[in-house]
């Protein structure tokens, strides 16, 4: 418990020393103001946009044209991953196609599939695809390999096809290596979701905004808000889905400790 | 070896039914968008590599759009590095700094790199040092955050041998904390490639007047489709020979490390 306390309170007393020297440089030197704003403005305009409804608004938009292309890279990436983790032999033949298309920064394709599909919310959903569904489907078609070939060959014996086999064995072993993919994929998925906004997918998403408060009159501090919201914001997704893993996965690590105490 | 030369033959086969099917497709179907293959290498040839040989037959588009690029990637992953690792050593090390910066950086590190952007172009306007702060200020948390782990996780033993040998602090570093550091250092740092080629888009889309993005966002207003398909070939390209210089790098690095750790 007191290693606890003492994690909070240093962490704190962390935040609040790297706040106080700045804020004593930034107030102590000469520096234009308009351009480098205190970190105490900052603050205060980042408070004041929690009452800001046309950033919450754009938040939220950001948010769910983010989750919808998580749920379809999902839909996609994780049947390929199985199937191309059960057939070796396929996935050694189309590796070299994935190695050139997975580089590739999928915000470069934004001019070109906005000519294409001519929508900025279904663009930006193109992209964010093309970036989260890698380490989805890598990850599985590592999980699958991993899966021990006994516990598939008894269920084989035992008569079950398949399909029963991918769902009571395959999956269920590979679920931890899935959800590490989909961590992955998420969070390149949401940088991908921003840049997009902010090269011009448009839509009303949180780019969108910063672009908009790059032209008003109230200089970087409404953006730099938006960079300590979002931040904030990222570290409640990133809470949410290690508590989803630990939930989903609770039988998994129950598992591992388990075989780690017995031997 | 016949495994081998079979799984050889596979790729060359689904290579060439997909470029094949593309060329093909797009041939019949003659779309403004979907552009044969063929005529966008030509695409790439004509506009980077057709140079002269004295300037290793790049074009002066290439060197005057592409090497900026890659520069100022490169700078910026340069920057981030040092800094990442010197201070990822000092966290991962001393405990007190860790749990003093622990809440910061996890906090730095969930803030979409994209974002910094605009504030670096804010405070540079157009240019260089806007592009490359932006890179570096973005891709640096990948790197601190997995040196910081790896410093974390040295072997007591080997930190104890060393001492007992009465290695001196900087020695300790050199031979003992950063090998040991090595793998989740590169780790961080193929994060950092990947994301630097994304902000090295977004800056020069933003306000660039050279370098790839700043192509893209040329052809963009002259909705040039051939150039747009060239530039996506082109960066599939890099990232294949960015990828295998990194491999190749940290194989050197690593079996360095996995050498010294057998001989012990």
């Amino acid at each position: 418990m007191t290693a606890v306390v003492r994690r909070i309170g240093l962490g704190a007393a962390g935040l609040f020393l790297v706040f106080g020297v700045a804020q004593l440089a930034m107030w102590s030197s000469g520096v234009n103001r308009a351009i480098y704003p205190l970190p105490s403005t900052i603050l205060t305009t980042t408070a004041r946009m929690l009452s800001d409804g046309s950033f919450w608004s754009s938040v939220a938009s950001t948010l769910s044209v983010w989750a919808q292309a998580m749920a379809i890279s999902v839909a996609i990436a994780v049947p390929l991953g199985v199937l191309l983790g059960t057939l070796p032999w396929a996935e050694d033949a189309v590796r070299p196609l994935i190695e050139f298309l997975r580089p590739i920064p999928s915000v470069v394709l934004l001019p070109l599939v906005l000519l294409i599909v001519q929508d900025n919310t279904r663009t930006e959903v193109v992209l964010i695809v093309l970036s989260a569904m890698w380490p989805v489907l890598i990850n599985t078609v590592y999980g699958i390999r991993e899966v021990d070939p006994l516990a598939k060959q008894t269920l084989r014996t035992f008569g079950f096809g398949p399909v029963a086999v991918a769902r009571r064995v395959s999956l269920p072993s590979a679920a931890p290596f899935i959800a590490t993919g989909i961590r992955i994929g998420a969070s390149s998925g949401f940088i991908t979701a921003v840049a997009a906004e902010l090269i011009g997918a448009g839509g009303n998403g949180i780019g969108s905004y910063v672009v908009a408060a790059q032209s008003g009159t109230a200089g970087i501090a409404p953006v730099l808000g938006v960079a300590v919201w979002s931040g904030l914001l990222g570290l409640a997704i990133n809470a949410a889905f290690a508590g989803a893993e630990r939930r989903v996965l609770r039988w998994h690590h129950l598992l591992v400790a388990a075989q780690g105490g017995g031997a | 070896m016949r495994r081998r030369l079979a799984v050889l033959a596979a790729r060359l086969a689904v290579i060439v039914v997909a470029v094949g099917g593309w060329q093909l497709g797009t041939k019949a179907a003659a779309s403004p968008y979907f552009l044969p293959p063929w005529s966008i290498l030509k695409t790439v040839y004509h506009d980077w590599f057709s140079g002269p040989a004295s300037h290793l037959w790049l074009t002066a588009d290439a060197t005057g759009n592409l090497l900026p690029s890659l520069g100022r990637m490169l700078g910026g992953l340069l920057i981030a590095s040092l800094i990442g690792i010197a201070l990822g050593v000092a966290i991962g090390r001393i405990p007190v700094l860790a749990e003093l910066t622990e809440p910061f950086v996890h906090f730095c590190r969930a803030i979409p790199p994209p974002i910094v952007v605009p504030v670096f172009l804010f405070i540079f306007q157009i240019g260089t040092p806007m592009e490359v702060g932006s890179i570096a200020f973005g891709v640096v948390w990948p790197v601190l955050v997995n040196t910081i782990d790896g410093a974390r996780h040295i072997d007591p033993g080997q930190l104890e041998t060393a001492r007992a040998f009465r290695l001196g602090p900087v020695q300790r570093l050199w031979r003992v904390i950063l090998p040991g550091a090595a793998p989740k250092i590169f780790a961080g740092l193929r994060l950092a490639l990947a994301v630097a080629l994304i902000l090295m888009i977004v800056a020069e889309f933003q306000g660039s007047t050279d370098g790839i993005g700043r192509e893209m966002s040329i052809a963009q207003t002259n909705l040039d489709v051939p150039t747009m398909w060239a530039i996506i070939v082109l960066l599939g390209l890099l990232g294949i020979v960015l990828n295998a210089l990194f491999s190749l790098g940290e194989r050197r690095v690593l079996a360095w490390q996995r050498g010294a750790a057998r001989t012990e």
